[in-house]
């Protein structure tokens, strides 16, 4: 499903929260990935790039 | 220090507000004066004299010029006194401040900042408010609440389905959950949350004559820090857009608000709700109309009673945040760093030629 607008940018953070669990998906614009249960911790993270941002290719894939 | 978010655009007011009366609104803390020219053009001045004070609102227009109601100072509509009464000099400093203005989408937006730096370009766009292929219903309410209260209210919805149950809140609203993006390079917040089957509000139900369950979506797309738009469809169960993107199907309601600060504790709460279907139908309309505005009291009577608790609270009083609050969060950190850019200066203060 597409919504009617959504960012066009190069530099975009996401936040999915997975259906059915209280997990938040944080997703980099860089690729690298992180779960957590906490907006503020996880805002935190990705927002520190590139500090503690792996690679997507050695983060284990992300599922 | 000011939370102000300054060197950006704000709605001031509708274009319908601004006549040939003068018209007076404060915005981020500064006294404006808005009129129509002659012409038809939208002009803003600070509403103070530069003599004694005086309010310019309370005041005459003559011609494309005001009148000081106190002395007769006059001022054009660039803001320089053209006439002081009883002597031929007019003094080199006799002026207001102009403010730049554009009127657009129905809005007048006004520029609070540095006039070098203002860029019509760079305003959000909420083009359905003046295209005939929609009608819309708007108003404006003022808010006894700082902007930022406004802000966490319209980017965490699910709070639709406690302070709004019966008007546009339904169980689904809280239980469905969202996907939060924010565009960088932009500056833009996205909140979207996407119910395939859900309870049809009356709202909804009356506007588009739906009977049973809908699928709904709220997909948020807040332009910090003044414009905020919901784009919202609605539809039968399972009926989806077309893989081309075309939705005869959908029934599209764009939500939009305009998030202006008064002063630091109070708000002009803009808000229009615009329709791709019923167009013209009055009784639609006046329906839209009279429940979008009891939402939106429901939300002015919450904040102001939240504006109050954080007056009083305790100095360091922690809140909590949830999975709900993602968007807003988000909302938060750019405005704060909007506003630090905004008070930083355009460039290296240069010597003052004596």
């Amino acid at each position: 499903m597409t919504s009617p607008s959504m960012p066009r940018g190069d530099t975009v953070y996401r936040i999915d929260w997975t259906l059915g669990t209280d997990v938040l998906d944080g997703v980099c614009h860089c690729g690298a990935r992180r779960r957590s249960e906490d907006p503020v911790e996880l805002w935190e993270w990705l927002l520190a790039h590139p500090a503690g941002h792996e690679p997507p290719a050695r983060a284990g894939g992300g599922g | 220090m000011t939370a102000f978010v300054r060197n950006q655009w704000y709605v001031a007011a509708y274009g319908r507000e601004i006549g040939r009366e003068l018209f007076a609104r404060t915005i981020l803390g500064e006294s404006l004066v808005f009129y129509r020219t002659t012409s038809g053009r939208v002009v803003a001045l600070a509403d103070r004299c530069v003599h004694r004070r005086y309010p310019l609102s309370e005041s005459r227009l003559e011609g494309d010029t005001i009148v000081c109601g106190y002395h007769g100072f006059t001022y054009d509509q660039g803001g320089t006194c053209v006439f002081v009464p009883g002597q031929a000099r007019i003094p080199r400093t006799a002026r207001v401040a102009s403010y730049p203005v554009v009127e657009q989408d129905s809005f007048v937006w006004v520029w609070i900042g540095d006039h070098d730096r203002a860029d019509p370009s760079s305003i959000p766009r909420a083009p359905w408010l003046d295209d005939p292929a929609y009608t819309s219903v708007s108003g404006m309410e003022p808010l006894a609440a700082r902007y930022q209260l406004l802000v966490d209210n319209l980017m965490d919805l699910s709070h639709e389905t406690y302070l709004h149950g019966g008007y546009i809140g339904t169980p689904e609203v809280a239980n469905t959950p969202i996907t939060t993006e924010v565009d960088e390079d932009r500056g833009i917040v996205y909140v979207s949350r996407h119910m395939a089957d859900a309870e049809c509000p009356l709202f909804y139900a009356k506007s588009t004559g739906i009977e049973g369950r809908i699928t709904r979506w709220q997909d948020i797309e807040y332009h910090p820090p003044c414009l905020y738009l919901l784009h919202s469809r609605i539809a039968p169960v399972g009926v989806l857009p077309n893989a081309d993107g075309s939705d005869p199907g959908g029934f599209h309601v764009e939500v939009v608000y305009a998030i202006t600060p008064e002063t630091e504790n109070s708000t002009h709460d803009f808000w229009a709700v615009a329709r791709d279907f019923a167009l013209g139908d009055h009784e639609v309309s006046d329906f839209l109309a009279e429940n979008n505005r009891t939402v939106v009291m429901q939300d002015v009577v919450a904040l102001n009673l939240l504006e109050k608790v954080i007056a009083t609270e305790p100095e360091g009083y922690q809140e909590l945040s949830i999975n709900i609050d993602t968007g807003g969060l988000a909302a938060r950190r750019i405005l704060k760093r909007m506003a630090e850019a905004g008070a930083a200066p355009a460039r290296p203060s240069e010597a003052v030629p004596s």
